[in-house]
């Protein structure tokens, strides 16, 4: 399955939002993330399930002004 | 001052753009600054950037304002809000919806439909507005306790473009808290805006892309003391004709 994550392509198993961001190198980081320009909290990863095609944000604190 | 949160400062310091973050460190010591604005970006899988700014900003133990910056629709504005909140854990948000690329003024119209969606939702909004009353009173219907008109653009360094509008706001405003936010470039710019009766002000650029930042912070941190025990003092109204500070009664007559 091809998803997308900050714009890069990824090809992921089917599965759950959580697990596309373990297998990403997220696992335990300060992150937050939408999925197809919508919020999903932490809590719903684990039951947000990715379909083909799925445009992921992953964002973290930033300096800004 | 701001939602029921009082402060010893009058100076929130924006944390971006500094020449290292040992700097910012010090430079945020120096402005004696309580609040520090924050922003999130992407951040890839092998990226350690924002971990690393993640636990600076808690070691510094101060309350974080994380902003909007950057988005230009309510949808996305609204979003980012979210993830901020989660990322950050608090409910205050500076609200940035931008309207325009070259002076990144405001998009008003979209400011006041994201602060009623966040403010519906529980949100503290701190919106990033112009110095419009008609907006300031949409803003405050649509539940902002905060208004933070800009003094220039972001980042141009040309302090209050429109003195008359932000003495207008003040006077139509008195119980708001207000901060003027953005567009600030030397400490005189911020201790006339604190002149006008403002409750605080916000910058980044003035103080990360000087040549010595952490005494520019310093200086803006004087000068906006400077600017409220004036205020508080009650300034003299400015006249057309002199008026002699040394008494004429009692000078001796020389002649000639």
């Amino acid at each position: 399955m091809r998803i997308f994550v900050n714009d890069d392509v990824h090809d992921i198993e089917p599965g759950t939002l959580a697990a596309a961001l373990e297998a990403l190198g997220f696992g335990g980081r300060k992150i937050a993330t939408a999925v197809n320009g919508r919020f999903v909290a932490t809590p719903a990863r684990r039951s947000t399930a990715l379909n083909d095609g799925d445009r992921i944000e992953v964002v973290a604190p930033l300096q800004g002004g | 001052m701001f939602y029921g949160v009082d402060l010893g400062s009058r100076l929130l310091l924006g944390t971006a753009r500094y020449p290292s973050p040992a700097i910012l460190e010090r430079a945020i010591k120096a402005s004696h600054a309580e609040i520090v604005t924050v922003s999130l970006r992407r951040e890839g899988g092998n990226g350690r950037a924002g971990q690393s700014f993640w636990s600076f900003i808690q070691s510094l133990g101060l309350r974080v304002l994380p902003n909007t910056a950057g988005c230009h629709s309510v949808r996305e504005a609204v979003t980012t809000a979210h993830m901020a909140r989660e990322l950050f854990d608090t409910k205050w948000i500076k609200l940035e919806v931008i309207g325009e690329a070259d002076t990144l003024q405001p998009d008003v119209f979209g400011l006041v439909e994201a602060a009623r969606i966040l403010a519906e939702e529980g949100f503290e909004v701190f919106p990033y507005t112009t110095e419009d009353l008609v907006v300031a009173d949409r803003l405050i219907e649509a539940g902002c306790r905060v208004l933070m008109p800009w003094g220039a653009p972001i980042g141009s360094a040309r302090g209050l473009n429109n003195v008359y509008g932000l003495r207008a706001l003040r006077a139509h405003f008195p119980d708001i808290p207000l901060v003027v936010d953005a567009g600030l470039g030397v400490p005189s710019h911020a201790a006339a805006a604190m002149e006008l009766g403002y409750d605080a002000v916000l910058l980044n650029t003035a103080v990360a892309e000087a040549g010595d930042p952490v005494e520019m912070a310093r200086a803006f941190a004087l000068a906006v003391e400077a600017g409220r025990a004036a205020y508080l003092a009650r300034p003299l109204e400015p006249r057309d004709m002199a008026v002699p500070s040394t008494p004429v009664i009692g000078k001796a007559v020389l002649g000639g």
